[in-house]
């Protein structure tokens, strides 16, 4: 250890080294990271609101989506209750000219089977009377009696 | 290259000396050949290696930084602008960290301690024989190429922080302030020659220690790697190739060795400037 001018020298330098550091390194260095770093900041803000506003946007559509659903449901509910409605009125007007025409063909069929007994009943007196008239033209014969009656079964 | 030395001791004391100019006795400026003629000049000469490697090592940190300071925009950095950021970041912490108070020269002094030394520290990891001896070919008798290892460097850095250490504790406290700090502490007042004395050694050893601490970890280092390099000499065999290892281990260890005592250089100066800016003690 023999200390010599060098010390001098050395403290000499330091002083020019700190002095040039603090002079024209450390500011402008320090100003660029705290520049940079209120910008940073502020990319920050503005990705937080836009993530805000996204998730704005998101819960509109979300509504409106919704809001057209229901539209939708009650466009389809209205239209199911007509459809119904017309198959109720359809069903009512069939059953109306149903019964109509049932009513009528009713009518119809009474009004024949009077008609037809009526003419049987003619036809049955006619025919009671012809049976009659023969048993009266040969009543001895029992043989030809049991014919007769066998006819007259017959034909009624 | 241990041959060309008349034995091991003229190796490491070979390597150990500054290349010193100065004024021989007998009236003629040169450089100083040996330990006698170093001691001849007196104070009044100079090291030359070191002053040379301080001052390169200086402007090499000075340039790089500043033209990352040129460059510096809010942009994205990269490469070598990065790393000066993170450097300014890193020092800019130990101080908020450590220095309670505002003062604008802290930060640059602290950055400018700790990178300084950095470089001139990392001069150790360069193998102990290279550069002298590529001098020795331009007919430069010694070169020490490790500054931190010249007391004279830790010294010039450690006077100039403690004189910064003074001026601060004068201008903060007052000099009644700071006259009450040493002489009023540890012990009640009517103490006061005791207390003066304590205090002085404390202040004193500030310094000292700062400069000794960083010189004595440096130099130590560098004998071990002049040791190891005495290894080589007995030519290839067991002793060379263990020395090889022993020379890259010590090698990786000084690694942390030499960022450690930048650290600690830097750390203790803001820690005392510190001390000396507080006004309530």
């Amino acid at each position: 250890m023999n200390f010599n001018a060098t010390l001098i020298g050395q403290t000499i330098t330091f002083i020019v080294f700190v002095w040039f550091c603090m002079k024209y390194i450390w500011p402008p260095l320090m100003a660029a990271l705290e520049e940079r770093n209120a910008r940073i900041s502020e990319g920050l803000a503005a990705a937080q609101r836009g993530q805000q506003d996204l998730e704005e946007a998101q819960a509109k559509v979300s509504d409106s989506l919704k809001d057209a659903k229901q539209q939708a449901q009650e466009i389809i509910n209205q239209a199911q209750k007509r459809a119904n409605e017309i198959v109720d009125e359809a069903k009512d007007s069939a059953r109306e000219e149903a019964d109509k025409i049932k009513v009528a063909a009713t009518a119809d069929v009474d009004q024949q089977v009077t008609a037809a007994r009526e003419h049987l009943r003619k036809e049955v007196s006619v025919i009671a009377l012809a049976g009659a008239e023969q048993i009266l033209k040969r009543e001895v014969d029992a043989k030809a009696h049991a014919d007769v009656l066998d006819e007259l079964v017959a034909q009624i | 290259m241990a041959g060309s030395y008349a034995n091991s001791s003229e190796y490491i004391k070979h390597h150990l000396t500054n290349l010193v100019y100065g004024q021989h006795p007998d009236g003629s400026w040169g450089f100083a050949h040996g330990a006698d003629e170093i001691k001849e000049m007196g104070f009044w000469s100079i090291n030359v290696d070191s002053m040379l490697f301080s001052v390169g090592l200086g402007c090499l940190f000075l340039w790089i930084f500043r033209s990352a300071a040129k460059r510096a925009s809010t942009d994205a950095p990269t490469g070598m602008q990065n790393f000066v950021e993170m450097m300014i970041e890193f020092i800019d912490e130990s101080v908020r960290g450590s220095f309670s108070g505002k003062n604008p020269l802290v930060a640059p002094l602290a950055l400018t301690i700790f990178v300084w030394i950095f470089l001139m520290n990392l001069m150790d990891l360069i193998a102990v024989d290279h550069i002298p001896w590529l001098a020795s070919l331009l007919g430069v008798p010694y070169l020490k190429i490790v500054p931190t290892t010249d007391p004279n460097v830790t010294f010039g850095m450690s006077l100039s922080v403690f004189v910064l250490v003074l001026y601060y504790s004068v201008k903060m406290k007052g000099p009644g302030g700071f006259f009450a700090e040493l002489a009023f502490h540890p012990f009640p007042k009517f103490m006061m020659p005791i207390n003066l004395v304590l205090e002085g050694v404390t202040l004193i050893a500030k310094p000292v220690s700062l400069a000794l601490r960083l010189f004595g970890n440096l130099y130590a280092g560098e004998m071990i790697f002049i040791l190891i390099a005495l290894m080589y000499s007995g030519g290839f065999g067991l002793l060379f190739v263990s020395g090889g290892l022993l020379q890259l281990g010590w090698a990786i260890f000084h690694i942390l060795i030499i960022t450690l005592q930048a650290f600690i250089f830097m750390t203790l100066t803001i820690v005392y400037l510190d001390m000396a800016s507080q006004t309530d003690h």
